[in-house]
């Protein structure tokens, strides 16, 4: 079980490194490690991706190791499928996240399910890396956030990191797991840095980190919300709000235990994402906690995420549509006033 | 080519076995023993015997939800493949598969599908890696006419040409996608015209002479294993049953005459006659290998029906693979 792996304590000190080049050295380290692990995606070989995040790595490994594919999402995860049943350890990359529709079929009823349906005899591990999430304008095929769509596929794992240690040790361990893991990016987040050790290290998938501690409410954020999410935290801090900010990192499997465990001491909690509120993980998480902590909830809890709209163009509609430090300190905010009944 | 009689037997003896399992299948689904779907692969059977006499066991094949002669002509076990069918914890697949996921890694055969068109992106994935490990071991897609209406087959065939992949298309040409007659669904009369479209080569064989595949294949195989890339066979064939379960006759969609007409041409039947012609086997013997296997069905039969249903743990069994297992 990935609970078998101690993450390593994350340093104070050393070298700083941007998001990209967080996940770009643990896939050069991984493939110096394992000759099986290759990389496969569209632009990815000598023009080093999109964002940059396969820079340079044809050129040490080679086009045979990092290979470009014609623009065809469904043979791209099916490379990766048959690679892995077969023995490698493949990297596909889906350029953007909205892509992973085009590629559903192979995600969803091949790779998801077929050690299930073969009664356990194959052994899958792929990783697919994608670029989610809005923020540059690219409109609503170009920017949405469908992790709730894959973390209700059993077979599948959805990772989503929201800073660049977070990045590589996450990224280390999807590469190592033996089952199909989805890997999100935030283009958002693809130029933040942080400190970052230089030699290889996992971060256990299904663990969730706490990125501040308080007493006042539990805020549950990921990706580049937890960012916005600590903005409003310090905002609220001013008032005497206390927030307890938990960012699951891994969406599914999802650390429950976390969570419920920080609902237990703040009484009240807020769900932040990125995606639309309805139907998204915020839902599921809302009724895990009502599930195994109701006794402790002195308010419903709060969900913040986008309205029910495709993602608009425009920047001052896209401004609006996506939750920011504002809108989540005020959905904290009419959480923490809800007085208890009877008081 | 010159066929050793070894092999010209163990082409006949591939296509027995598909006949009898299938048959056997067929009358259980009959008596209500088999859960779910059945689509039976007789009438086909020269196909996937004359494929895969041509591929070495470490060699690859993706199937379809018509998957069954794939398996046995790979080396599928009757005991398993019968158990799967019935949903028995003994089967292929833990009971956990059933008829349109039967699958064998060992023999490397990747699995039928119960998606028309998605094997052949897998299949691309396995020639892949065949020659990333540079092994020599070669992939074989199989798939009906009909998934190549599908986009997952153009993604397939266009990606395997582009990187230069060992890999042979093979194209099970039943004239029939479901129940709709080809006709209807492409305005093409052969699949092969597609080959050109992607740069590979093409051919037409008779899908009822299991020889004729086989050739077909063995130079198909050769051409993918000596690193000259992907390939596609179109074998025109006709299965002699309904697209699924076990009626042949006075079904809306395809007349009678036609199906009779297929059926005097029937794979088995007509290779014994050349070979009895040849002197290369007795009526006897070739009586003796329908005996033979007569008895492995029947086993296998009693075996399904004897081996326990799965356990309820296995419900959540096999979603994911554990670190320690690995």
């Amino acid at each position: 079980m990935s609970s078998s792996v101690n993450e390593p304590s994350r340093p104070t000190e050393g070298r700083k490194l941007g998001y990209v080049m967080a996940f770009n050295e643990a896939v050069r380290q991984s493939m110096e490690a394992d000759a099986d692990v290759f990389c496969a995606g569209e632009d990815i070989g000598a023009f080093g991706g999109v964002f940059g995040t396969f820079g340079g790595l044809q050129k040490i490994f080679g086009p045979d190791r990092v290979v470009d594919t014609p623009i065809s999402e469904q043979a791209i995860v099916g490379l990766g499928i048959g690679a892995a049943a077969t023995g490698l350890r493949p990297i596909v990359d889906l350029m953007f996240m909205d892509f992973i529709c085009v590629a559903m079929d192979q995600i969803v009823n091949q790779a998801a399910k077929l050690k299930y349906m073969f009664g356990g005899t194959a052994k899958l591990p792929l990783t697919i890396t994608t670029t989610g999430g809005a923020g540059l304008s690219a409109a609503a095929q170009h920017s949405q956030s469908l992790e709730a769509i894959l973390c209700h596929i059993p077979g599948l794992k959805v990772v989503y990191p929201s800073n660049a240690y977070d990045m590589k040790g996450l990224m280390r361990a999807c590469i190592l797991e033996d089952n199909p893991t989805v890997m999100v990016k935030h283009k958002r987040l693809l130029g933040t840095t942080s400190i970052v050790p230089e030699d290889l290290y996992e971060i256990p998938l299904g663990k969730a980190a706490i990125v501040r501690e308080g007493t006042s409410v539990t805020v549950v954020a990921y990706g580049r919300m937890v960012a916005e999410a600590v903005a409003a935290a310090e905002q609220l801090a001013a008032d005497g709000i206390e927030c307890e900010i938990v960012d699951p990192r891994t969406l599914q499997p999802f650390d429950t235990e976390t969570v419920v465990n920080s609902v237990r001491k703040t009484n009240r909690a807020v769900v932040v994402h990125e995606a639309v509120r309805f139907g998204g993980l915020g839902a599921e998480i809302a009724a895990q906690i009502q599930e195994e902590a109701f006794d402790y909830l002195d308010a419903p809890v709060g969900r913040v995420g986008a309205p029910f709209s495709p993602v608009p163009f425009s920047p001052t509609l896209e401004s609006l549509y996506v939750p920011d430090a504002a809108s989540i300190s005020a959905g904290i905010r009419a959480v923490v006033a809800r007085p208890l009944v009877g008081a | 080519m010159e066929l050793s009689t070894e092999v010209q037997m163990d082409l006949h003896r591939r296509m027995v076995r598909i006949r009898l399992f299938e048959e056997a299948a067929g009358r259980l689904a009959e008596a209500a023993k088999l859960p779910g779907f059945l689509h039976l692969y007789v009438g086909e059977e020269a196909v996937a015997s004359g494929v895969c006499t041509a591929l070495n066991d470490d060699d690859h094949i993706t199937s379809t939800h018509r998957g069954h002669g794939h398996l046995v002509a790979k080396g599928g076990d009757f005991n398993r493949m019968m158990a799967e069918l019935m949903g028995k914890s003994t089967g292929y697949c833990k009971g956990k598969g059933g008829s349109m996921h039967i699958s064998d890694l060992s023999l490397g055969m990747l699995g039928a599908n119960g998606i028309v068109g998605a094997g052949s992106p897998i299949a691309v994935g396995a020639a892949f890696a065949n020659k990333y490990r540079g092994r020599g071991q070669v992939a074989v897609a199989f798939f009906g006419d009909g998934a190549t209406n599908i986009g997952a087959f153009h993604e397939a065939a266009n990606m395997a040409c582009a990187l230069h992949l060992p890999i042979v298309f093979a194209c099970e040409n039943n004239e029939y996608g479901e129940f709709t007659p080809r006709d209807k669904t492409m305005a093409i009369t052969d699949i092969v015209d597609r080959a050109a479209g992607y740069g590979m080569p093409g051919v037409i064989v008779d899908g009822m002479d299991v020889v004729a595949v086989h050739e077909a294949a063995t130079e198909a195989v050769a051409r993918a294993r000596r690193g000259d890339g992907p390939s596609l066979i179109e074998a025109k064939t006709y299965r002699f049953y309904n697209h699924h379960g076990i009626r042949n006759l006075g079904l809306s969609y395809r007349p009678d005459e036609e199906v009779a007409e297929w059926k005097r041409r029937d794979p088995i039947f007509s290779y014994e006659g050349h070979l009895i012609e040849a002197g290369t086997a007795s009526a006897e013997q070739i009586e003796a290998v329908w005996e033979e296997l007569r008895t492995d069905i029947e086993a296998a039969i009693t075996f399904a029906e004897e081996s326990p249903v799965p356990t309820p743990d296995q419900v959540l069994a096999d979603v994911y693979t554990l670190r320690s297992a690995s």
